[in-house]
This record gives structure tokens, C-alpha cells and sequence, in this order.
């Protein structure tokens, strides 16, 4: 039996999601040009799939940061800050980062995976007990595999639920450690963060806040979801990504718990991987202060991701539960969801397909990103492609996508 | 093997699968049921508000079968009382 063997039934169902045209999971762009385009097979593209949500990823003043850095500083760091050394640039950005959340301590790490899977590997140790929400990312599960703690799962968005899973450990030993999500990545929703505070004071357990895809967007600040609940000082660990809005690669935690730093010499994924490039520090390190000043940026990708999902909603779709910068609309099974993807394609249009298990309760997803850089026209062009996709399809859609009528 | 939790778990697999196969405590929960990973840990979520426990992710990497997961949840249910 081939040694890929187990691997068949994934396959089978890449084949059958390719036979409707292109591999959604190995998507090649002959290049991007901007924040929201590119060119596939020598089409040009609108993106809304990208994650880029303040749209820095071509913003003047970061390449110019990063340009400069790389011819003074070289193309990479070729090895680990325990083993290799720290370049000025990696602790001036986690002061930055701390300073930014009002933290007392930050700590990069290489990508935004390895940021919740060495912290939360770590910090939960034998004893402790780890309650994560059941719609976490992969990287918050892999995290828990990583590490020796207990690893209880509590049901989306629910603290009554969390709240019945911590009375239940009364009397065990060890610390409780409650993990949760900004903006969940799939639907877009948000986690109901002020309830989960107060449930996590009730039993004396530490939040991690994963704030991904809400740091840049939510807050009056930018800070993301805790400051927009205005519990910031109740989050004990945020954790975020320099790979969306922030438009580089890499990814941090941020810590006022005494003796947040002993994790630099215990965190594997921190100390046995290569450090962030100088240059990925510096166009990081000028998103970062061109977000704390500019809060257009985050209201436009916040205006976009409303006006998407409420036209999305007034043509019928099935949208996520609430209007954030990620927008899913459900489709009724994973074929369709592959066919209507690649008709989205043809018309120049790049969202996400995103299929189960990947995704919550076994639906099938096609995922917009809004970006800040998109027009209000962009947004209404994607409405009208998806309508029109909708109609082409005509019966093969059953409810609950609804088709507008001729 | 038998388990006196055997029928209630029994039943709680086949409401999530109306149309699904026959369930007995046999059933090996991945291979026989078409349930995906994300399926098989909400199902694990519904037998623990039955018998309002929590049952650790790790505790459930070696089960296969129904009569599998009755023994991890009649060792929780042990240690809770």
C-alpha cells in the first residue's frame, strides 16, 4: 500500500472539488499588482480573499521602511534569537507592540501559527486546564496537542457553556487558561468578549484573545475586539498576526502576567525556528504606527465589510451572523460551493472557498475579505457577480441560498 | 462488551444521523458514520450535556467505537463521583 494511502479520501474529495475547474487550494496569481488586484491566467482580478484588511501591503511609507532596512541590515536573519542573536529592529518592535496594547511585555514570533502555538503550548502546563472555544483555529488546536494540559472545548460563543465546563473542574488542581477569538475566521463572527470576562473573573481563569482578524479593524484605537468591549485590561494574553492587517508576515503575544518573559528561553516554537527578517520587521513597524494614526483605515474595511453584508443579505444570501470585515455566505453543499467559486472566478472576482472540516457544524463557505483599499463599486461589482452566479445556477441552488428572482 | 450509558449514547449519535446507518455500540464513530472531524467532536459536545461532564480532547484520541466512548465517559463519570 502506497505511503499516501491514508491520505485517499482527501484526495478523492480535492478531485471532485478540481472537476469544476481550478484547484481553490493551490491557487497560483501570475502577480499581484495592489491591495485589490491581481492577474490569474492573464485576467485581471478583484480580490476578496486576501486578509489584507487595511490594505498596507503596497502603502508607500512600509516598503519604503522595509527597502531601506533590507539593503542595511541584509535579506535575512539566518537563525534563531536564543541561538543567533536579536537584531535591534525585534526588540524595538515588541516595545511597540506592548506599548500599543497598554501591555507591560510583547514577544514576536515567526508567524502568527506559531505565536498561539508556542504561547499556549507553553504557558499551560501538566496540571492546567486549557477551555477553548470549539470554533477555534487549527492553530489553537495544534497548540493543544503541542502542550501537556487539559484540553476542554466550550460551544461557540457561548459562556453559560464555558461557565458550566470551569464549575465542573472545582477542586482540581491547576490553573484554567480560556481561549478565545477576536473575529472567528470562518463566519466572522465575534466572540461575546465582555460575558467571557466575566465568567473567567468568576472562576479566576486567564484569557488568551487571538485578535487575528480584528486588530486594525475593531477599537477606537485599532486594538481590536478588547478594546472594543472595553475589557482590554481583563485580556491577559493577546495574541495577533502581522499577515493580515498589518500586510507582512509574523506574529506576536503581548503580556502584563509577571514573568511573561521566561517564555523566551521555554516557548520551542519561539526558540527552535529562524527570526523574522529585519525587512518584514520594519514595514511591520511602520503598519503598526500608520494604524495608530490613521483610524480611517479600519472604519473603511468596516464600512465595507456592512455594505457587503447587508446588500449580500438583500439579495438573499445565506451571510454570516454578523457584518465584519470577513463575510461568509453559506452554500448548500461543497460542490456547488466549488462551482459557484470557480463562476466567480470567470468573472473576475477571488473569494475563498472554504469547506469542512475546516468549517463550523459542516458548511460549505465562500469567504470575502474586505479590504480598506476597496471601493464602495468593487463591493457592489462582487454583489452583482455573486447574484448573477446565483441565477446562472438556478435549481441547483436549494434553500436556504435563495435565488432573486429574474 | 456492554455499558448500562450504551442506549443513551446510542441515541444520541443517531439523531445526527436521520438518514444515516443503523448505530449500535459497535460503530466505529469516523469510519462508519460519514461524520468529519469538526461532526464527531459537536456529537462528543452533545454526550457531554447528557451526562454533564467534560470529556478532554485527549481523552477521546484513542476511541473508535460507541462502546469506546461509553468507557471513557463511565471512567469520567467514576471520578466525578
Amino acid at each position: 500500500m502506497s505511503l499516501f494511502a491514508k491520505f485517499d479520501t482527501t484526495k478523492a474529495l480535492l478531485n471532485e472539488v478540481a472537476q469544476f475547474g481550478r484547484n481553490p487550494f493551490g491557487m497560483c496569481f501570475d502577480k499581484v499588482t495592489s491591495p485589490t488586484h491581481g492577474v490569474l491566467d492573464g485576467q485581471d482580478i478583484v480580490l476578496f480573499g486576501t486578509n489584507n484588511y487595511l490594505g498596507l501591503t503596497f502603502d508607500p511609507d512600509c516598503l519604503a521602511a522595509g527597502e531601506e532596512v533590507m539593503r542595511t541590515m541584509g535579506s535575512g536573519t539566518t537563525g534563531s534569537r536564543i541561538a543567533n542573536g536579536t537584531y535591534s529592529g525585534h526588540t524595538a518592535l515588541e516595545h511597540q507592540i506592548a506599548e500599543f496594547f497598554g501591555k507591560d511585555a510583547a514577544m514576536v514570533f515567526s508567524t502568527g501559527y506559531q505565536a498561539n502555538l508556542g504561547l499556549i503550548s507553553t504557558i499551560a502546563g501538566r496540571e492546567d486546564h486549557l477551555l477553548i472555544d470549539a470554533d477555534s483555529h487549527a492553530s489553537i488546536y495544534d497548540a493543544c496537542r503541542l502542550g501537556p494540559a487539559e484540553v476542554i472545548r466550550f460551544r461557540h460563543n457561548n459562556p453559560e457553556d464555558l461557565a458550566r465546563r470551569l464549575a465542573r473542574l472545582e477542586g482540581r488542581p491547576g490553573d484554567r487558561i480560556v481561549v478565545t477569538e477576536g473575529v472567528f475566521s470562518m463566519l466572522g463572527d465575534s466572540a461575546p468578549l465582555a460575558e467571557i470576562v466575566e465568567v473567567k473573573k468568576k472562576y479566576g481563569a486567564y484569557l488568551v484573545l487571538d485578535e487575528a482578524h480584528s486588530l486594525g479593524i475593531m477599537g477606537a484605537h485599532g486594538r481590536g475586539l478588547g478594546e472594543q468591549a472595553g475589557v482590554e485590561h481583563d485580556v491577559d494574553f493577546v495574541v495577533g498576526t502581522f499577515s493580515k492587517s498589518l500586510g507582512a508576515v509574523g506574529g506576536f503575544a503581548a503580556s502584563s502576567v509577571p514573568g511573561f518573559d521566561i517564555l523566551r528561553v521555554v516557548c520551542r516554537p519561539y526558540m527552535f525556528t529562524a527570526s523574522l527578517p529585519p525587512a518584514s520587521i520594519a514595514t511591520v513597524s511602520a503598519a503598526l504606527k500608520r494604524l495608530a494614526t490613521d483610524p480611517s483605515l479600519g472604519q473603511r474595511v468596516q464600512a465595507s465589510g456592512r455594505r457587503l453584508h447587508t446588500r449580500l443579505a438583500a439579495e438573499g444570501f445565506d451571510v454570516g451572523p454578523q457584518p465584519n470585515p470577513v463575510v461568509a455566505t453559506r452554500m448548500p453543499d461543497p460542490a456547488t460551493a466549488a462551482l459557484f467559486w470557480n463562476r466567480l472566478l470567470d468573472k473576475g472576482y477571488y473569494v475563498n472557498l472554504a469547506l469542512p472540516p475546516a468549517t463550523p457544524a459542516g458548511v460549505a463557505l465562500l469567504r470575502a475579505s474586505l479590504c480598506a483599499a476597496h471601493t464602495p463599486a468593487q463591493v457592489d461589482g462582487l454583489v452583482a457577480a455573486m447574484t448573477d452566479v446565483a441565477k446562472s445556477l438556478g435549481n441547483h441552488l436549494p434553500p436556504p441560498l435563495r435565488i432573486p428572482a429574474e | 462488551m456492554t455499558s448500562p450509558l450504551g442506549p443513551q449514547i446510542v441515541s444520541i449519535l443517531a439523531k445526527q444521523l436521520p438518514n444515516g446507518p443503523e448505530v449500535s455500540l459497535t460503530t466505529n464513530i469516523a469510519r462508519d458514520t460519514g461524520l468529519d472531524s469538526v461532526a464527531i467532536m459537536d456529537f462528543v459536545m452533545d454526550v457531554e450535556d447528557e451526562f454533564d461532564i467534560s470529556i478532554p480532547l485527549e481523552r477521546t484520541t484513542d476511541v473508535e467505537t460507541i462502546a469506546d466512548l461509553c468507557a471513557v465517559v463511565e471512567t469520567i463519570m467514576d471520578e466525578k463521583s
